[in-house]
């Protein structure tokens, strides 16, 4: 037993469980998966007075596609369920290449997609494909619901925009495009282990195979997940093909200064950054006209 | 069902709510038998199966997800039962490594084929390595030799280098084929 004690609530409902957190707020974590929490309080670098577990609260395991095929992951969707989800293969491909990359399966038959998310950790997945779809979150409390756009949830490290009496219960990802690719890859020491640099990747290729939109988003290269825009920028209006991807993936190396530790120096990172980018630009360029 | 008032009040417990704790009354269902436990609210499920239920088949290495020796199945599908509190899993049925052989003690088919394949060497990983396999198998009874490795690649093992977990799988795939378990 390594956490430190806690008062744990388990709420039947919503509205319960947002009247503790309205009640406790900065003493208070929410728990779903409890697969990134559980390891960090048994590691002490987080020792809330109250877990407010909400496993048990209905109607948050959904996956919802809206008529103009966007796709919301509700707050209990777990990642091997997002895994398996025909909806997701179909209009989120993008998640469904991720979901591979999360961890080990029995990780992600606990883990939440939204619980990732929240709790924005530089080095997970989830945070780089909201940042590269550019998806929204919405973040509900007593005081109602209200949404975040990708470019304002992430502020630091394990740190975003959500207030302490806040609830993520969903996160909604634009319709996917119709001519998008998207590619994600990375470097682990050991695969489904926290990835020294990730990449996730979206393109957005006309006929004339002109790219006309790029989405470059990095995960363990910052503080937070990020996107390289001036990489992007050289993308916008050329060809698809290696030259334009090696000049991204040069920009890419350039503007990225991840942080260097045991596992590997700035320099490193920042030279996997650019091989990940070209690597997966010429894997997304390889579906354009395959799919849909 | 068992009488939890003695329970609760045992001094390890009640130094739990003197330290600001939760006590959570736990039911689960750990192959087969129904288990009713007063514990911690922050005690994760492997030390209640180990030390509240006594079945310390499931073992321990990092307690923080990374070596995978504490795998259980839980509903059917393999968990690491360090990431868990014992109160998430309120309701569920755990199946251990204990819950593999037979009522008889015949033992699983993969337990028998990694015997034969010598898969272990000390093997303090074995819990871990069969329950993800047995998972592995009852979706898949017939993975290639990449989708064991990747199946497996959530547990570590500081002996063998894998190639002879691998081949014991594989050696139990093709038993589970032909015996048309």
């Amino acid at each position: 037993m390594k956490a430190p004690p806690f008062i744990y609530h388990r709420p039947e409902t919503l509205d319960e469980a947002l009247a503790l957190l309205t009640e406790h707020g900065d003493d208070a974590k929410v728990l779903a998966g409890g697969q990134s929490l559980i390891p960090l309080m048994g590691l002490r670098m987080g020792r809330p007075a109250h877990v407010v577990d909400i496993g048990r609260v209905p109607k948050l395991d959904a996956i919802h596609v809206d008529s103009d095929g966007a796709v919301t992951i509700g707050a209990l969707v777990r990642h091997e369920q997002a895994n398996k989800s025909p909806a997701i293969a179909e209009h989120a491909p993008l998640i469904a290449q991720t979901m591979p990359w999360v961890a080990h399966r029995a990780i992600r038959t606990r883990g939440t997609v939204v619980g990732s998310i929240a709790h924005a950790d530089p080095a997970a997945e989830m945070p780089a494909v909201v940042l590269a779809t550019q998806a929204t979150m919405t973040a509900t409390s007593t005081r109602g619901d209200r949404t975040i756009a990708a470019n304002d949830f992430f502020e630091g490290y394990l740190d975003t925009a959500l207030e302490a009496d806040e609830i993520l219960t969903s996160v909604t990802f634009p319709a996917w495009p119709a001519n998008a690719v998207s590619a994600v890859t990375e470097v682990a020491r050991r695969h489904g282990d926290y990835a020294l640099v990730g990449f996730v990747g979206k393109l957005v290729v006309g006929d004339d195979n002109v790219i006309t939109d790029a989405a470059l988003a990095f995960l363990g290269a910052a503080s937070t997940a990020v996107r390289v825009t001036a990489a992007e920028a050289v993308l916008q209006g050329a060809p698809a093909n290696d030259e334009s991807f090696a000049a991204a993936a040069e920009v890419v190396s350039a503007e990225l200064e991840p942080p260097s530790d045991i596992h590997g120096s700035t320099a490193y990172r920042k030279h996997l950054a650019g091989t990940l980018t070209l690597r997966g630009l010429q894997s997304a360029a390889n579906r354009i006209g395959a799919s849909a | 069902m068992t009488d939890t008032t003695s329970n609760t009040d045992t001094p390890r417990l009640q130094a739990e709510r003197d330290a600001g704790g939760s006590i959570v009354d736990l039911s689960v269902t750990v192959n087969g038998t129904h288990h009713q436990v007063s514990v911690e609210a922050r005690r994760p499920l492997s030390d209640v199966i180990r030390e509240d239920i006594g079945l310390t088949g499931t073992h321990l290495g990092c307690e923080h997800g990374v070596c995978g020796a504490c795998t259980v199945l839980i509903d059917g599908e393999p968990a690491r039962s360090c990431l868990m509190l014992g109160a998430q899993a309120e309701g569920t049925e755990i199946t251990t490594i204990e819950g593999l052989a037979g009522p008889d003690g015949e033992l699983h088919p993969i337990q028998q084929a990694m015997m034969e394949a010598h898969g272990f060497q000390c093997a303090f990983c074995a819990p871990g390595f069969l329950m993800s396999a047995v998972a592995l198998l009852d979706e898949n009874p017939d993975p290639t030799t990449a989708e064991i490795r990747e199946e497996l690649s959530g547990n570590l093992c500081r002996c063998t280098g894998y190639q002879s977990i691998v081949a014991g799988v594989e050696t139990a795939v093709r038993v589970m084929k032909e015996s048309g378990k």
